[in-house]
């Protein structure tokens, strides 16, 4: 499981995803919008209301994360993933407008990971624990909407070898299911 | 009786929250060093190593390890012989932590009310719980206690006749129900016995020891290996992606309860353990 790594540029293509597996260690390259709860509820809102979105998801990655704030001198503060099963009420309205990819960690529901699919979008994992390591990826941060929300404004990341594992491909892999049934052990 | 001014439990609490969040603690990084040598899953090992290089530049650069700062939790040992001059303690203990997560560069996690969730803007009120104990130290430990593993806490009122085997099935069954979404590899916080909310804390205290150290009961230590055993048997592995590390250490804490009742809370905390204590 443990293999070269693949190198992506944002925004992501299908020809992009297509080959992607299971377990696939990726660094990606290019804009990453951070989003989390609030942000999600205001896009489904502004759906709803027929309204644009801060961003266009076609092709795009959102970034579950809520950063820290900065030391001078860095472009943001220490920032992992946050639980992207919370984002999922949400995720399915994205991935229909184009969303090729979402990077989190934990569990996403069948509803989602059918929606990823049937439109195209695959969900990498990062590791919370090294926040300030993802950080370090982090070249260029700017604030494109709901400001007021402090940590959970959507931000535009340019990142640079930003190190996600493939967790759900477009083919019904599941990382965690699948890592975990391989090493389960009977106690006695 | 001896006196300690508001303005010192101010600035301790301050100093506490930047180590905590910057600093993981030394029994918590050799349990992540071991794990690395004992994880059997490739990924597993990777996933390892990198927590323990986050860790480096957490602490060289002074900064916080994790962006969840979490709630600033804060259990109190007050001595009978020591006074708090100047001021409040608890007001003393939320003005350390509004300094500590603005001058740390800290993320403000907290907000006023879980219905209408506007941020208080600097990560107070600091959750605290008080134990007067004799003497006169005044004794402060800080968890910073992240949400994502919290929320997959969970408690049960067990009954009697269920017993230890429900009580040990019951905190698998939260690990494996929990999964990755807890960031393990977790530390495990186990608390039995006592009313409803007792249990709670205690699972929450028993977090604070040192990482590994054992219950000084050799029937609730040998329970902790057991359990540790069981847990690590569950294949979730670290960062959940698979492999034999799931969880780093169980503390169980015991306490009396009532000839009806056998309560048990598992607190969870993820691979981003961070605690500190000071003795003022």
């Amino acid at each position: 499981m443990s293999k070269e790594p693949i190198y992506l540029e944002t925004p992501l293509s299908m020809d992009d995803i297509e080959p992607l597996k299971t377990g696939d260690v990726v660094r990606l390259s290019g804009a990453l919008y951070t989003a989390r709860d609030a942000a999600h509820a205001r896009m489904k809102e502004a759906i709803e209301k027929g309204e644009r979105l801060p961003f266009d998801p076609d092709g795009q990655v959102v970034y579950f994360t809520g950063p820290a704030p900065a030391r001078p001198g860095h472009a943001l503060g220490p920032a992992g993933p946050t639980t992207a099963s919370r984002m999922d009420p949400y995720s399915p309205l994205l991935i229909e407008r184009g969303l090729r990819g979402m990077v989190g960690k934990g569990v996403r529901s069948g509803a989602v990971i059918k929606s990823m699919r049937e439109h195209g979008c695959v969900y990498f994992g990062a590791v919370e624990g090294t926040a300030a390591l993802l950080a370090d990826c982090v070249k260029e941060a700017e604030i494109v909407a709901y400001e007021d929300l402090g940590a959970e404004a959507i931000q535009r990341l340019v990142v640079e070898d930003f190190p996600v594992v493939v967790v759900n491909d477009l083919y019904g892999g599941d990382l965690y299911s699948e890592g975990r049934e391989r090493w389960r052990r009977s106690v006695g | 009786m001896r006196d300690v001014s508001a303005e010192a439990v101010t600035k301790t609490v301050r100093d506490l929250c930047i180590e905590a969040n910057t600093r993981l603690p030394e029994s918590h990084l050799r349990a992540l060093r071991r794990a690395l040598d004992d994880e059997e899953s490739p990924l597993g090992r990777e996933v390892l190593a990198r927590l323990l290089e986050n860790a480096d530049i957490a602490r060289e650069r002074c900064v916080a390890f994790c962006q969840d700062t979490g709630y600033a939790v804060f259990f109190v040992e007050m001595g009978s012989e020591v006074r708090v001059t100047d001021g409040e303690i608890g007001a003393a203990i939320d003005e350390g932590v509004r300094q500590g997560y603005e001058e740390g560069y800290l993320r403000k996690s907290i907000v006023r009310s879980p219905i209408d969730r506007i941020n208080t803007g600097d990560n107070t009120p600091a959750i605290v719980y008080y134990d007067l104990v004799p003497g006169e130290d005044l004794k402060l430990t800080m968890l910073v206690k992240g949400a994502g593993c919290d929320n997959m806490s969970a408690l049960k009122m067990l009954t009697p006749a269920e017993g230890l085997p429900a009580m040990k099935e019951f905190v698998v069954e939260t690990i494996e129900k929990a999964g990755p979404n807890a960031s393990p590899p977790v530390t495990v916080g186990v608390g039995i016995g006592g009313p409803f909310e007792k249990a709670a804390q205690l699972a929450k205290k028993a977090l604070t020891r040192p990482s590994g150290e054992p219950n000084p009961d050799p029937a609730l230590a040998e329970l902790e290996r057991e359990l540790l055993g069981a847990i690590n048997a569950t294949g979730i592995g670290p960062a959940g992606y698979g492999g034999t590390q799931t969880a780093l250490a169980v503390h169980v804490e015991s306490f009396p309860t009532h000839i009806a009742a056998f309560p048990v809370a598992v607190n969870l905390d993820c691979h981003s353990h961070r605690t500190a204590s000071i003795k003022l």
